[in-house]
């Protein structure tokens, strides 16, 4: 299914597939949030925001208004 | 060997960057600041075999060369900058093995540079517990380097660097990624353009928005011309570059590294369910922040007690031992008890920066603000905040620095203004004396001391105004919000004793050393104005008061006391300290407060060493400060001058007023202006006065 980084649940998985570019930083792309990898929603922080990601075995956390613009295809639920 | 040979560590965040330098120089450091900026530039030396002696240079940690603060500018500026004399001979990429392929991005960007260039992987010795294995050789073949895999926890691998690091000669200068197949077009014009110039360089130049002062200016001459392409074209553009170089990393990494996935997830998993549990996260953190404050307060208070009381004895001592006169009046009455105000500090700033380094280094400040953020964030502030907010407890200007790294400026400005209104440790002194001169020792519910809840309420307030005016300010500033917010969260790990030690050392170091200057300053200043007074009033001031007093009907000490009252009254300071009384008498102070409040200006500390100073000039008595303080009567009410109202009125005047000279000089260079100091010199320090009236009034 194609949806947004946003509406990940914990522990799902799925593979980004692209993003509006002006909206994501440079700093994020260079850390692996790159179209074609896996990324991994580790944990929600209390009040549903920031996510805590696993991108490419990459350990880092967004804000919600940003996982938005990410566009990724899940990967079916284990 | 004449010329030293010049090494720079570069790395990524959280690579252990540190620890390799620490490794690498022992004690033979040295910290500063760059010229101009206040980034820190932490630079040492190292012994290398066969005689060959290095300069090291640890470089601020950044995830690439594409700089977006001024910590990474650094980074940037100096690799671009073959004339800097710090340029190195050979780059030392420090990498940690569990995020390899991360790391590797920053290693290809310099390997383009065609600078010799090693290869460290750190953590070596996590990679068996990990099910890690790594084919170096090929690895060294594909990138084109040499690799040292080290430990810095077991600290081995360290002889094998210093090795490589002596022979960097060897090393090749190839780059492993070719930068121009993302647009050979335009790569193409700008190496016709400038033909003798590096073409990944000039790509560099033409995408960061860097200062490049030092660059040469005619070789650059038209740079500007290939700015034409807009800036989210340059975007796409480095967006294609770092996916060409992931590619390559990918490529590399597929024939020489394997990691188990399943034996790689264990610690940290476990770790992040409790320390970000929505209500385990928050019930720790407090635990943690109680336990800073406990032991702040209440376990360096045995140290604090033992340096009041040495410093009182040197200076009886100096006063019996020496020759009667000025200069020993200058060392027992001016330079040592200001000294003593702050050589007091050391075991509270040595716990706080000891706190702070070891939630930094295990990888928790990370948890701190991801649980933090959204919270911080209805204030205005970022999950970010938090880490200043928190060092601020130490001292304001660290704590201002720390605020680079959060990415949206209104946030950041928002930050830097409020991070002053947290108690920091300057302010400690002062409440510590205070609250133990008018809150009584008693024990509230058997356990707690009524004096620490105090002191408790204290930290609060402090942090409530910052979090309210950063509310305040987030509604009235009009800055256009492009808020990013990306934070790495490593692996946990055990703080390693070396970086701590260090750390506490060099952070304490440089607080004493900065803030003694002032004080030192401040007390010889204070002194002179003390002990020397205009006309007769002064110099006939023995005279007068026992002609007022019948002698003999007093003790010879009583009559002691009263001379060197009198000769203060007359004195320079004193004359000052009237002519400001009728502003602070409102608030409940005498003149002597007075001139304390003034000096404290220069640093808040200054407070009880300026007291210390003016009520010594002329005791004899071996006191310690509050002794003397708690004798003090008020000489118009009469009663002790430190009672309930004005001592209430003294510890809110001191948490709300805006009293640090260096903070200001800090958010100047920080904000690059003089508006946002000085709005903070005159709104926080107004606000303080109407609050120190305020409770003044109400309990007298």
């Amino acid at each position: 299914m194609i949806t947004s980084l946003d509406t990940l649940k914990r522990g799902q998985k799925a593979i980004i597939l692209e993003f509006t570019l002006d909206q994501v930083p440079l700093k994020l792309l260079e850390m692996g949030c790159l179209p074609g990898n896996e990324v991994e929603l580790v944990q929600i922080a209390p009040f549903k925001d920031p996510m805590y990601l696993n991108i490419n075995g990459s350990h880092l956390a967004i804000r919600r208004e940003t996982a938005c613009h990410i566009t990724v295809e899940t990967l079916s639920d284990e | 060997m004449s010329k030293q040979l010049n090494v720079a560590l570069i790395g990524n965040p959280n690579t252990g960057k540190t620890s390799v330098f620490n490794q690498l120089t022992g004690l033979k450091q040295q910290v500063g600041n760059y010229p101009g900026i206040t980034v820190e530039k932490k630079e040492g030396v190292c012994k290398l075999p066969r005689g060959v002696k290095a300069h090291i240079l640890d470089l601020p940690g950044t995830y690439s060369l594409n700089a977006s603060s001024l910590d990474e500018n650094v980074v940037i500026e100096l690799l671009l900058n073959k004339n800097d004399k710090d340029y190195p001979d050979v780059a030392v990429v420090i990498s940690d093995v569990e995020n390899l392929k991360r790391n590797l991005l920053l290693f290809t960007q310099i390997k383009d540079l065609k600078i010799p260039t090693i290869l460290v992987i750190n953590m070596a010795d996590r990679m068996e517990r990990k099910a890690i294995t790594l084919d170096v050789e090929k690895l060294e073949e594909r990138l084109e380097t040499k690799i040292a895999l080290v430990s810095s926890r077991k600290n081995t691998g360290f002889e094998h660097l210093k090795e490589l690091i002596a022979n960097y000669k060897s090393l090749s200068v190839e780059p492993c990624v070719n930068a121009s197949v993302i647009a050979p077009e335009y790569f193409d014009r700008l190496r016709k353009a400038f033909p003798k110039q590096d073409l990944y360089k000039l790509w560099l130049v033409i995408t960061q928005d860097v200062n490049f002062g030092k660059l040469d200016r005619n070789e650059m001459q038209g740079i500007s011309s290939f700015k034409t392409e807009s800036k989210s074209n340059l975007k796409r553009l480095q967006q294609k570059e770092t996916i060409v170089r992931y590619q390559f990393i990918n490529g590399v990494l597929k024939e020489t590294l394997s990691i188990d996935h399943l034996a790689a997830k264990d610690l940290r998993s476990r770790l992040d369910r409790v320390l970000t549990h929505k209500v385990w996260g928050y019930v720790i953190f407090l635990a943690i922040l109680l336990l800073i404050f406990q032991a702040i307060y209440d376990w360096s208070s045995y140290p604090m007690d033992l340096i009041d009381e040495a410093f009182a004895a040197a200076g009886e001592w100096v006063r019996n031992t020496m020759p009667p006169g000025a200069f020993t009046s200058l060392i027992a009455e001016g330079i040592l008890p200001g000294l003593g105000g702050i050589v007091i500090f050391i075991p509270q700033i040595a716990f706080l920066f000891l706190f702070i380094s070891i939630l930094e280094e295990s990888g928790y400040m990370s948890r701190v603000v991801f649980l933090m953020d959204r919270i911080m964030r209805r204030f205005g502030l970022s999950g970010k905040s938090v880490v200043p907010l928190v060092s601020g407890t130490a001292c304001a200007i660290p704590a201002i620095m720390a605020t680079r790294n959060i990415e949206s400026w209104k946030e950041r400005l928002i930050t830097i203004l409020v991070t002053p209104f947290t108690t920091c440790s300057a302010r400690l002194p002062v409440y510590l004396i205070i609250i133990s001169l008018v809150i009584p020792d008693q024990k509230v519910l058997y356990i707690f001391s009524l004096q620490s809840l105090v002191l408790m309420l204290l930290y609060l307030i402090g942090f409530g105004t910052a979090i309210l005016s950063a509310w305040v300010l987030d509604r009235i500033l009009k800055i256009k919000k492009r808020t990013f917010f990306v934070i790495e969260m490593p692996n946990y790990k055990l703080p390693l004793f070396k970086n701590v030690a260090y750390n506490v050392i060099e952070k304490t170091k440089s607080f004493v050393f900065g803030a003694g200057k002032i004080i030192l300053a401040i007390s010889i200043v204070l002194w002179v104005l003390a002990s020397n007074g205009p006309g007769e009033n002064f110099t006939n001031a023995e005279a007068n008061v026992t002609a007022r007093m019948e002698a003999g009907a007093f003790p010879q000490d009583e009559l002691d006391k009263h001379i060197s009252a009198e000769k203060l009254e007359y004195s320079y300071i004193g004359y000052m300290g009237k002519a400001i009384e009728p502003v602070v008498r409102p608030l409940g102070y005498d003149w002597k407060i007075g001139i304390a409040i003034v000096s404290s200006f220069a640093a808040r500390e200054v407070f009880v060493g300026t007291l210390a100073t003016i009520y010594s000039v002329g005791s004899d008595e071996e006191e310690t400060i509050k002794n003397r303080m708690a004798g003090e009567v008020n000489p118009i009410l009469g009663g002790p001058l430190f009672n309930l109202a004005s001592g209430i009125s003294l510890l809110l005047f001191y948490a709300f007023a805006m009293q640090c000279m260096s903070t200001l000089a800090i958010v100047k260079r920080e904000t690059n202006t003089w508006k946002w100091p000085v709005l903070q010199l005159v709104i926080m320090s107004g606000f303080a006065y109407v609050v120190a009236l305020v409770a003044y009034q109400l309990l007298i």
